[in-house]
């Protein structure tokens, strides 16, 4: 499922976010991702990291403008087409959200079997998924008995696991110590590299020369910012990830 | 991977035992018992009411009041021939005197006929056939043959047992219907607070992909299970009971009290009310989950 290097994958035009009778959240974004590719979403607290990210995995609608996931109109999908779009993409919370009486092991099989995998598949790529995030030896553990950084692994590990074709992490670092943050985006960075495109909100800032491919985004109360002039749309040129 | 929970399936684990869920079981039991007895109480009623009308149709009772028991006796004794030969009348027989004073003896004392009281002959008559016109001929030959003869139709003053077996009956199909609209509201009411208790997992469901009906399934699954084992356990109570109960009403010996019981038929339907139940909380859970979801993005 790994889609064609440099296609844009998600495109944003004009689009706001306002909840409730509020202001607007985010701003005339107008932007678009290449498939493959890596990209790192910055700002300060409040900026609308989240809210963009919410948008991209469709746990939210634009109050206004138009969103294009994989070529087709997300504003005005309807809801039984959601969860095609969904399975196609991988999720980082910023709060983890693992299920508390699941094991980390059932944890990271949901996507799998929510996809309807047998249950043999399910254990094998289980195992395989947990030995690559270090969490081999605590398949069984509850998420209430992992620490901070293995709940985290948890998370991504669940987030990848049915092999995205855009993987959204949201803060994935933030509770992780600086050698496991390096650890967990070479795992991004390795998942890249197998075509998945990679989209991860954070505020460190450390972390963006690790990935010297990497665009970054810059989120500014609400409003885009871009820096290297690739994320407008119609895109002057791809990014030269991959 | 060893996982904590092994014994339940997968799919089963994504909820946990939410108190709310398994509070059915114990309610289904209760419903489904309570269903049960009134089930074998409408069919009961209506096994003894269709019986007594089977009984009663056909069944008459001529009377010959003469003043005197000889005149009384040969009255009878013609209308008893006239009977015999008309073509609506399947038998006819006289009730032996001795009979008839044995029946008054408890109200009348042992020397009604020397008090002179006037003790009428009477007729059992089966009719071939139980329509009107054939009960209005059978009548007019008992009255040719002798003025002094009068026809009591069974099914006249039997009636109001029938009404009332009629009435029991409709009584329990109500009450049937009754205890399932309770149920389903059970269901739908345990389906909203399994979908409050389980909000954040559900939330995380959707976001992996989850369907409405992937979701729906996990819930009514659960519901259906807890229905199904408390329904069995409720209705093998309750059929206990009506057996236990049944055993008594045989055991009273009375011919009305005695219509009522259960065929086969009937054991086999009270016994499927379980899985009746839970298919309708199956029905009952993915309506409410799907409803609710809906709601969701």
């Amino acid at each position: 499922m790994t889609p064609p290097a440099m296609a844009t994958i998600v495109q944003f035009e004009n689009v706001g976010l306002r909840y409730g009778t509020g202001p607007e959240t985010l701003v005339d974004l107008s932007f678009s991702l290449q498939g493959g590719a890596f990209y790192f979403l910055t700002g300060a607290s409040g900026a609308g990291k989240t809210s963009l990210l919410k948008l991209i995995y469709l746990a939210q609608r634009p109050s206004r403008g138009i969103i294009r996931l994989f070529g087709e109109d997300a504003v005005v999908l309807p809801r039984d087409r959601l969860p095609g779009f969904r399975r196609r993409m991988g999720v980082v919370f910023q709060d983890f959200r693992l299920v508390p009486h699941l094991s980390a092991a059932d944890n990271v099989a949901l996507p799998l079997r929510v996809a309807g995998m047998s249950e043999g598949d399910v254990t094998r790529s289980v195992r395989e998924m947990l030995a690559w995030v270090g969490l081999a030896d605590r398949a069984g553990a509850r998420p209430a008995t992992l620490s901070g950084g293995e709940q985290q692994r948890v998370a991504i590990a669940r987030a990848v696991i049915a092999r995205p074709e855009v993987l959204v992490a949201d803060e994935p670092t933030g509770n992780v110590d600086p050698e496991m943050a390096d650890r967990l985006i070479h795992l991004f960075g390795s998942l890249n590299r197998l075509g998945t495109t990679v989209v991860v909100a954070t505020h460190d800032l450390h972390l963006l020369s690790r990935i010297p491919t990497a665009q970054m985004m810059r989120l500014d109360e609400g409003r885009l910012l871009d820096p290297t002039g690739s994320l407008r749309y119609p895109p002057q040129q791809g990014p030269d990830a991959a | 991977m060893r996982t904590v929970a092994r014994r339940r399936p997968a799919a089963a684990r994504v909820l946990d035992e939410a108190p709310g869920l398994r509070a059915m079981t114990a309610v289904m039991a209760i419903m489904v018992f309570l269903t049960v007895l009134a089930g074998a109480l409408g069919l009961g009623t209506a096994s003894a009411g269709s019986l007594l009308d089977r009984q009663l149709a056909g069944r008459l009772t001529v009377q010959v009041v003469e003043g005197e028991p000889a005149r009384a006796d040969a009255a009878a004794a013609r209308v008893l021939a006239a009977l015999r030969t008309s073509r609506d009348v399947a038998s006819a027989t006289a009730v032996p005197r001795a009979e008839l004073e044995a029946l008054l003896r408890p109200w009348l004392g042992g020397d009604a006929e020397e008090a002179g009281l006037p003790v009428p002959a009477m007729i059992d008559v089966d009719l071939r056939d139980t329509s009107d016109a054939a009960v209005a001929r059978v009548a007019a030959t008992a009255t040719a043959a002798s003025p002094a003869a009068r026809v009591d139709r069974h099914a006249r003053w039997m009636s109001p047992v029938g009404g009332l077996m009629r009435s029991l009956t409709w009584l329990a199909a109500g009450v049937v219907l009754l205890m399932a609209a309770a149920t389903a509201a059970v269901v739908v009411l345990a389906a909203r607070a399994g979908l409050e208790a389980h909000r954040g997992t559900i939330e995380v469901m959707h976001m992996l992909g989850s369907t409405d009906l992937q979701l729906a399934r996990l819930f009514q699954r659960r519901l259906t299970l807890d229905a199904l084992v408390g329904g069995i356990a409720g209705a093998a109570v309750a059929l206990g009971v009506v057996l236990l109960v049944g055993g008594q009403l045989a055991s009273l010996g009375s011919e009305l009290v005695g219509g009522i019981r259960l065929g086969i038929a009937d054991w086999a339907l009270l016994a499927l009310l379980p899985l009746g139940f839970a298919l309708l909380a199956t029905l009952a859970a993915r309506w409410t989950v799907t409803r609710a979801l809906r709601r969701t993005l």
